[in-house]
């Protein structure tokens, strides 16, 4: 009986500390801990592992932001959400960050009010089907029944995919990538689709990978990066140039091994800057000046990020492709620290 | 006239067994199982279906393997002892994993916390179901709710102790107001007075008294908690919350105020018209709407209030039923002897009312307890559906189907036919006192 | 001499407010008005505040623009270029649906384990009470989920009812077999059954808002004529049986007002079936009922009868033995004692109770989140709400119209319940 009103104070107690200061920086600072919003499980990008710990491509951009504002690159607190709950969550500021492969779309960077504030991943949607089922191509799929994540750009690709093509399809709608290849293994669908790179994710756990194949057409174009609420242009700031900062490693060839070596020796007035030897890039971020030093040594540069969670060394083996550098003909490309 | 003797018995004959088919099991078959052609089919009806069940699940239940690290070890294991193509459960995955379905992520070291607030709820409960035990017992009910929160929670004993302080206060302005104001006065008073104490005193005295004697335990979030530990956790806060509430409600139902009937009539019919998941979506879509901007809390804490709130729909409309029950006489003789309508309802009315609602008061919790599952569709790891997700996302039990959730139902069946059993033993108890 | 006095009428004092019981309900409801009125304008004010902060407007605009996702079960025309309430009108048709089979089903098979938990064949009754226990005891949703495992899993997959070139040459059968003549094909992903098809049909009855089908409105408005008929015919022959004592025959009259016309009309449109066939990766034509929809309908109907039953034989020990002996002595036999003597007067007691079974079925469906069948939760609560970001709206406009399907539930059976009533006079 005494509950109903005990759990009255807990929740005005939880109101009144809920009552936050402006800017989304501040508050991380306040509190020692950053909040990203992550995958519930997508192996590679997103997944916790035996012991429940996050691990991946999304996740070290999230570690590498921890490092740059706190100092630390455990200090993150990873809040798995779904494609139904992701931007809930980041509306209503239970995370901080989200960076769960989220397709930058027009209506969703100028309608649900958030911002798109880099591109770390470059994808598009595709296929995946049974070896057995004899297709080879996505114009075959014809009346197939194709498993879907539901609140997702690729719903609507699908939609535009089929009709474009004047085939029809029965879609079977699912909530997370898990239960979409559990649907799949079922054979409760013909087909698997999503972005090709959670496709090789996907594909990679399977115990029978060989027996699977991802088509060949990619449907859509899915820039794939961290966004945060709109108006905290400061505070989406700290996340652009956390992510920049790795791009520009990787183009300058500092990586977390040979880190402190360059800080020292390097002569490049750019690796400087981004090191915090020189100038304060820092302060203007709000940040200290070796923010990009500590960003950098969290997990490594982009491209180790990359090698490390889902490159060819991995059991998903994704090649870089748009994803290389623009020096090396990719589309990652860091504007100039200055 | 010859000698006529007419023939007497003198003694008993022994009395003959009734015939075969009228005397043992072949009896009790004709009456009962093939008294008629109709039930002649029912009954081998039924043995068929028997027998269908039997011979699907009896092997498989049969070929249990109760010790291996992965599924398909398992397989491997029912394969060797019961040869190729053999299929059987594979109980090692709830001996791997049954302190997930029982605690959630709980940290291991912990898990006294909750067994001991576990046990600690059937000593609170106790003295308030049986009225033979000793009076004293039901100071432990008053403090129950504090400990235990502060039992799973962890972190200062000082936050839930101030916490039930806001309670003192309550009572202190109420008696000092009730004999001049009167009960919905003073009790109003007695709010504000207990919320301005939450609101500004909580915090300081707390913080003032943890560094005087500082008590603390390893304070566990909330997105630790799962399994049956989050079902009870969210079925007990809001069946015993919801109680104070649904008797309000009722009371409102049936007050002569038309506009307090009108508001409790809408909020019941509200929540009894809308399914329950749409509530769960409201706790973790919407509040952020209907809450001071920035305000963001536990969604276990948005769960358990909504899901107060619609337990205190059902229970006021248990609770209406029970005063519905009352004879008119009771209401004319609390009248007659002059008490004012809250001591009518405290002394006369509501012990009454309460008693003849508790069967389906436990029927509501049992309710309650089966909807707390569906918690599962807003994120957090109910017994069924969350935690069968976890232990099936891990790559060795990757595949299992039956065993979580017949594992799983079990537990809740248990828990759910004992205290429908329970609430019929009271029903029964309840009822030689009536007529 | 009057000794009547009028009661001293003293002035109003402010303090009367409280401690005098005329006014003291109107200071009440006047407390009780404010404090409302404050508590509605704080949400309301936040809800404001929190739009403004996350430069949100609250409009239903979005409803009308194109929805561009499929939906897999249409009961009306539906495509991705259709608008959102369309998406949201598909959702409710297929909640509806899902709602009225099972409570059909609910109450058929609830009477009857109701009825059999009270039979005297012991191995019966102790079936139908563990049936009972067991359902009534476990979470409804365990009992979808395991339904759709046990559908999805025991099913063979629709590539394994292909008969393929190798598999003709050495005659071996494929793994699975169409069922009841070769017409109906269960696979993992649903079950095909055969449609009723007609070959020269009349053209869509195009009415403002909604568009129907008019051969099933013919074939209806036929069989209600024919109905009516019967009807008609069997009244006259009571009449005729009243006056003269003797009823003339009328099985063949009614037979033939019935069947005739309909099946004449059928003939006419040229009704035929259409069944499944295999096509490259589906059966195609026919009705594809889908596993999540069968799941859902019949776990929510198995749970909720356990229910019904436990009404239904709580309603019928309700009636008192006088009743049944009454009719025994009266040389009606059991089934018709239970159903001329013991049901009508059970059925008092049943109704109240088995109407808020109902509700809580229908409100059950919108479990249908576990299974991903589209209602009414999964369209305008799920992908719209998804697709456009519009919580509020979305999840507002969801609770109201589940709020009028229960109000209009409950209330269309409390008129059935006072036209059952006993009439006491």
């Amino acid at each position: 009986m005494k509950k109903s009103v005990f759990l009255g104070t807990l929740s005005a107690a939880a109101l009144l500390a809920g009552i936050a200061g402006a800017g989304t920086l501040d508050d991380v600072k306040a509190r020692g801990q950053l909040i990203c919003g992550t995958n519930v499980g997508l192996t590679g990008f997103g997944a916790p592992d035996a012991n429940g710990n996050y691990q991946g491509f999304d996740v070290a951009l999230c570690k590498a932001v921890a490092a740059a504002v706190l100092g630390d690159a455990s200090k993150v607190k990873f809040v798995p959400t779904t494609g139904e709950t992701r931007f809930t969550a980041l509306a209503s500021g239970e995370v901080d960050v989200l960076i769960r492969n989220s397709t930058w779309t027009f209506s969703r960077d100028v309608d649900l009010k958030f911002d798109f504030v880099a591109v770390n991943y470059y994808d598009g949607q595709g296929f995946m089907v049974k070896k057995d089922l004899g297709v080879s191509s996505a114009k075959e799929l014809d009346g197939a029944t194709i498993c879907i994540q539901t609140g997702t750009t690729t719903e609507l690709n699908l939609a535009d995919f089929f009709k474009a093509n004047n085939m029809t399809y029965t879609p079977v709608t699912i909530a997370d990538d898990a239960e979409g290849q559990r649907q799949y293994l079922a054979g409760a669908c013909d087909a698997y689709t999503t972005d090709a790179s959670g496709l090789a994710a996907s594909r990679a756990t399977m115990p029978d990978a060989d027996n699977h194949i991802i088509l060949p057409e990619i449907i859509s174009k899915e820039p794939l990066g961290p966004l945060v609420r709109h108006g905290d242009n400061q505070w989406g700031d700290v996340i652009r140039w956390t992510y920049y900062a790795l791009v520009a490693a990787e183009e300058y060839g500092v990586t977390s091994a040979n880190i402190e070596e360059m800080a020292n020796t390097t002569q490049n007035p750019e690796i400087k800057r981004l090191l915090g030897v020189e100038g304060d890039l820092g302060a203007m971020l709000g940040l200290d000046k070796d923010w990009g030093k500590r960003a950098i040594a969290a997990s490594g540069n982009y491209g180790e990020i990359f090698e490390a969670n889902i490159g060819s060394a991995t059991p998903i083996k994704l090649a870089r492709g748009l994803n290389a550098l623009w020096t090396q003909g990719g589309l990652q490309y860091a504007p100039p620290f200055r | 006239m010859g000698e006529f003797t007419p023939f007497v018995r003198t003694e008993m004959l022994a009395p003959q067994a009734p015939p075969v088919s009228q005397r043992g099991a072949i009896r009790w078959l004709r009456e009962n199982l093939f008294s008629g052609p109709l039930n002649t089919v029912l009954t081998l009806l039924g043995l068929a279906a028997l027998l269908w069940v039997v011979s699907h699940l009896g092997p498989w239940l049969l070929h249990s393997v109760w010790n291996a690290n992965s599924l398909t070890e398992c397989r491997e294991i029912i394969a060797a002892t019961w040869g190729e193509g053999a299929s059987g459960a594979c109980w090692a995955m709830v001996r791997d994993r049954w302190h997930q379905y029982l605690f959630g992520f709980y940290p291991s070291p912990l898990y006294w916390r909750p067994t001991l607030a576990f046990a600690l709820l059937f000593v609170a409960i106790a003295p308030v179901l049986y009225s033979q035990l000793p009076r004293k017992l039901l100071l432990l009910t008053a403090v129950y709710p504090a400990l235990t929160f502060w039992l799973l929670w962890g972190g200062s004993i000082w936050v839930p102790v101030v916490a039930m302080m806001g309670f003192g206060v309550f009572a202190v302005v109420f008696r000092l107001a009730q004999p001049r104001f009167g009960v919905p006065v003073s009790a109003g008073l007695g709010a504000v007075a207990t919320s301005l104490w939450w609101m500004f005193a909580q915090a300081p005295v707390a913080a003032v008294l943890q560094s005087i004697a500082p008590v603390t335990l390893t304070s566990v979030d909330s997105d630790q908690f799962g399994g049956f530990l989050l079902s009870v956790v969210i079925g007990v806060t809001a069946i015993s919350a919801s109680l104070p509430m649904g008797i309000l409600l009722a009371l409102g139902r049936k007050s002569d105020m038309l506009l307090v009937r009108t508001l409790s009539v809408g909020f019941i019919e509200f929540i009894r018209g809308v399914p329950l998941i749409t509530l769960l979506f409201t706790a973790s879509l919407l509040l952020q709407y209907f809450l001071p901007p920035g305000s963001d809390f536990d969604i276990i804490l948005r769960v358990i209030i909504l899901v107060t709130f619609f337990a205190a729909a059902y229970i006021a409309e248990v609770i209406r039923g029970g005063l519905a029950a009352l004879p008119r006489g009771q209401y004319e003789a609390a009248d007659a002897l002059g008490l004012d309508y809250w001591q009518a309802q405290r002394l006369i009315i509501m012990p009454q009312a309460l008693k003849i609602s508790i069967p389906g008061i436990v029927s509501s919790f049992i309710g309650l307890f089966k909807d707390t599952t569906l918690v599962a569709f807003v994120g957090l790891n109910d017994p069924l559906k969350g935690i069968t997700q976890i232990v099936r996302a891990d790559i060795n039990w990757k595949g299992i189907y039956w065993e979580p959730y017949l594992f799983a139902g079990s537990i809740f069946f248990l828990i759910c036919f004992g205290m429908s059993r329970y609430s019929m033993w009271l029903e029964r108890k309840l009822k030689t006192d009536h007529r | 001499m009057a000794f009547v006095q009028e009661p001293p009428k003293d002035a109003f004092r402010l303090g009367m407010l409280i401690y005098d019981t005329r006014y003291r309900s109107i200071t009440i409801q006047v407390v009780v008005l404010v404090l409302f009125l404050l508590f509605l304008s704080w949400l309301v004010n936040n809800t404001i505040a929190n739009l403004a902060l996350k430069d949100r407007t609250f409009d239903f605009a979005f409803l009308f623009a194109r929805s561009g996702y499929d939906i897999n079960q249409t009961l009306v025309d539906y495509t991705n270029d259709s608008s959102h309430l369309r998406a949201a009108y598909i959702g409710l048709l297929n909640t509806l649906l899902s709602a009225l089979i099972g409570c059909a089903l609910a109450t058929v098979l609830g009477v009857t384990v109701g009825v059999l938990r009270l039979s005297r064949n012991w191995l019966i009754s102790r079936l139908m009470t563990v049936y009972v226990e067991i359902f009534r005891n476990v979470p409804v949703l365990l009992w979808i989920l395991l339904g759709a495992a046990i559908l999805s899993e025991a099913t063979p997959a629709p590539a394994d009812y292909r008969v393929t070139e190798a598999m003709q040459a050495a005659g071996e059968a494929p793994k699975a077999s169409m069922v009841l003549f070769d017409s109906v094909a269960i696979t993992t992903r649903g079950i095909n059954i055969p449609a009723p098809m007609v070959e020269h049909g009349l053209p869509r009855l195009e009415l403002p808002g909604i568009s129907l089908n008019s051969n099933l409105l013919v074939f209806f408005l036929v069989l209600g004529a024919g109905l009516y008929a019967d009807h008609r015919i069997r009244a006259h022959a009571r009449r005729v049986q009243e006056a003269t004592g003797l009823r003339p025959v009328t099985w063949w009259k009614s037979l033939a007002v019935i069947f005739v016309p309909t099946i004449g009309l059928l003939m006419l449109m040229g009704f035929h079936l259409d069944y499944p066939v295999l096509k490259k990766f589906n059966f195609t034509g026919g009705i594809e009922v889908l596993h999540s929809f069968t799941a859902l309908t019949f776990a929510l109907a198995v749970y909720t009868a356990a229910f019904i039953a436990e009404i239904v034989r709580a309603g019928i020990l309700a009636i008192s033995r006088g009743q049944s002996e009454a009719a025994f002595a009266l040389g009606l036999r059991p089934g018709r004692t239970m159903s001329l003597v013991i049901l009508p007067q059970a059925l008092r007691v049943i109704i109240p109770p088995l109407i808020s079974q109902y509700l809580n079925l229908t409100k059950n469906t919108s479990l249908a989140i576990a299974v991903s069948y589209m209602d009414l939760r999964g369209t305008l609560g799920g992908v719209t709400l998804n697709q456009t970001g519009k919580e509020l709206e979305c999840m507002l406009l969801m609770m109201g119209i589940y709020l009028t399907i229960s109000l209009t539930i409950s209330s269309l059976m409390n008129l059935f319940n006072r036209a059952v009533k006993l009439k006491e006079r």
